[in-house]
């Protein structure tokens, strides 16, 4: 806080009539005006200056591979990828039955088992029962790993106290040999479909609470994304909103969207991806799931989760979490 | 060199490496604003030419190498981007391309500019989301800093933009202890939902006392500087010159917040400057202790 006299008007008025002309030739360097010729050449004079063969090879180390250690499986003729379980039985119970149906070789889940709903422990039977291949997401590696927090990325202080709330919640009821589970599910897996070698990541092959909407992950950054991973496709989760898009090099990208709340379009419904071999490349499938939505309201209610969240369930437009969404995605949105 | 920065850089002073450069800001109207808000961590005014408005073939030039460099949003500040007579062919070469956040004032944003804003963000593929400054919820907190009249200026930007079909992303500093608080944070949600924005956003920055501000509040005290040991190398990445670079019309700064240190550039092309930083300067300080990003 200033101590200073409080200033009358005539001095305000010349303060800032100073101020608007204190610069007249003169340029800021720190806290001092110094002739602007001295901060250009000051500037000029620091930072380097490659020759363009050195720019160049900058530029492709920047873009060169990063090793990312996971065995490859497959190949496999059709696989049902989902993300963000967030405790929802009903729907993980869905989604198995609907890769039965549709005779998908293998189901592999992108992370985030817990948050958002009720009874956590539940779903963990059926995940192994039905042998679905898990990577973690941040949710996994903060139970695991002890930490008082999702991880999950927010900035705002009501999405922040939701997600708060829904951690402390999950946390509570996961018994320590679900989180050591947890602890050894691994970061990353490389799926061939097909001919096609996917990357299965939860945010981004970068970071995994790396969020990844469509209106903001253009395409030349999918591309080196791409190169760098040495991957033909990248399947990721963690935004809540599912999206597909074949870049201009055939490779795809694919946020297979969550199963465990709407994505935010209005519909009760949730959404999974199905990816199947064709001659020469894949088909990928955006789906939406029809799973019994009103009993799972109803047991979040009788958990006395946040109503805000029975009624993202109910509705299908969320009620939190909205502050990451970036403007395009926000104007989509309800609230 | 008599800079902060150049008596606070020791071999102690921690060394953050690129690890993506995933955001490119332009100060793309230099230092030049209408406004001389008196909290401005670069001190724009009218007439500081620290640093020029860039024309389009300039910023161009750096959306090719950014392509090649795969960066995935990119920031426009200045100054008061809507000085920049190409401001608004910039934006539309951008989101061709990728992202793009405007950071203004609001006082240029006639009814006219905002329609022509939402047929630019309409045609792209990429979000465009603007940014408006606002430091009070009432006139009598936010004309002191940003100059008389300007909360009913602000406003009258924010109806257009509402007008137009742009949610703006209002963003408030912490030049008020009122401003950062829960209630505070309430008043600036019920000022907005009073004018019709019926999906409130709002963005809230601590302040870096560099520029006017060091003058209105206090300059950085000697302790305020970063020592070895005291960032960990794991938590890089909450520190945005990890992954960002500034583009002036003087070549490329680690960040947006060191454009008035030539210790703070880098090189001429983002190739140049994809090496490590040192967090020698105070207002580095402000980013590790607050976790602060410019970036929304």
């Amino acid at each position: 806080m200033s101590n200073r006299v409080p200033e009358d008007r005539a001095q305000k008025a010349e303060r800032a009539a100073s101020k608007l002309t204190a610069h007249r030739g003169m340029a800021t360097w720190g806290e001092k005006l110094v002739p602007l010729g001295s901060f250009r050449q000051a500037a000029a004079e620091t930072g380097r200056q490659l020759e363009p063969a050195a720019r160049a090879a900058e530029i492709r180390a920047h873009r060169q591979p990063r090793a990312v250690n996971a065995p490859v499986e497959g190949p496999y003729q059709r696989v049902v990828v989902f993300g963000g379980v967030y405790n929802n039985r009903h729907a993980l119970e869905a989604v198995i039955a609907e890769g039965r149906r549709c005779g998908a070789d293998a189901l592999y889940c992108l992370g985030d088992l817990g948050g958002f709903g009720p009874h956590p422990e539940r779903i963990w039977p059926l995940l192994e029962a039905a042998g679905v291949r898990s990577i973690q997401g941040n949710y996994e590696q903060s139970l695991a790993s002890g930490r008082d927090d999702c991880n999950c990325g927010y900035t705002d202080p009501r999405d922040n106290h939701f997600a708060g709330l829904s951690f402390r919640y999950t946390q509570a009821r996961c018994s320590e040999a679900f989180k050591t589970w947890m602890g050894a599910l691994p970061q990353h897996r490389r799926v061939t479909v097909g001919e096609r070698t996917l990357l299965l990541v939860h945010g981004s092959p970068r970071r995994v609470n790396e969020f990844l909407f469509d209106s903001t992950s253009p395409d030349p950054f999918l591309e080196v994304l791409l190169d760098q991973y040495q991957a033909d496709g990248i399947l990721c989760t963690h935004t809540g909103i599912g999206w597909h898009r074949r870049l201009p090099s055939g490779r795809d990208v694919v946020n297979v969207g969550v199963i465990g709340r709407p994505g935010n379009d209005g519909r009760t419904e949730v959404w999974y991806a199905l990816l199947s071999a064709l001659p020469g490349g894949i088909s990928v499938a955006r789906l939406p799931l029809v799973y019994d939505h009103q009993a799972l309201a109803a047991e979040m209610r009788r958990e006395h989760l946040p109503e805000p969240f029975v009624e993202t369930v109910l509705t299908g437009w969320w009620t939190t979490c909205l502050e990451i969404l970036p403007a395009r995605e926000r104007a989509a949105s309800r609230f | 060199m008599d800079t902060q920065t150049a008596e606070s850089t020791s071999p102690s002073t921690p060394r953050v490496a690129l690890r993506s450069l995933d955001t490119l800001w332009f100060q793309v109207a230099g230092t030049l604003c209408n406004l001389a808000c008196n909290h401005c961590f670069i001190s724009c005014s009218p007439t500081n030419h620290t640093h020029e408005t860039m024309p389009l073939e300039t910023v161009r030039g750096y959306l090719e190498e950014a392509r090649a460099l795969g960066i995935k949003e990119y920031y426009f500040t200045g100054g008061e981007p809507f000085l920049n007579p190409d401001m608004e062919a910039i934006l539309e070469a951008t989101l061709a391309q990728g992202p793009a956040t405007v950071l203004t004032n609001g006082l240029l944003l006639d009814a006219r500019r905002c329609q022509r804003l939402a047929v630019i963000a309409e045609a792209s593929a990429y979000s465009l989301d603007v940014r408006v400054s606002l430091d009070g919820y009432v006139a009598a907190s936010n004309d002191p800093i940003r100059g008389e009249g300007t909360f009913e200026r602000i406003l009258a930007g924010i109806d257009n933009l509402v007008s137009a079909g742009i949610n703006p992303v209002v963003t408030v500093t912490e030049v008020h202890a009122s401003n950062a608080s829960v209630s505070g944070h309430e008043h600036f949600l019920a000022l907005l939902r009073a004018r019709g924005v019926t999906k409130p956003r709002l963005k809230t920055l601590p302040v870096f006392q560099i520029g006017a501000e060091a003058e209105r509040s206090g300059a950085y005290q000697s302790w305020q500087r970063l020592q070895a040991g005291e960032v960990e190398e794991e938590r890089w990445d909450h520190l945005q010159c990890s992954s960002c670079r500034m583009v002036t019309d003087q070549g490329v700064w680690v960040c947006p917040i060191l454009v008035n240190e030539p210790e703070g550039r880098m090189g001429a092309s983002l190739a140049d400057t994809l090496d490590a930083f040192p967090l020698g300067h105070p207002a580095c300080w402000t980013c590790h202790v607050h976790g602060v990003s410019c970036k929304t």
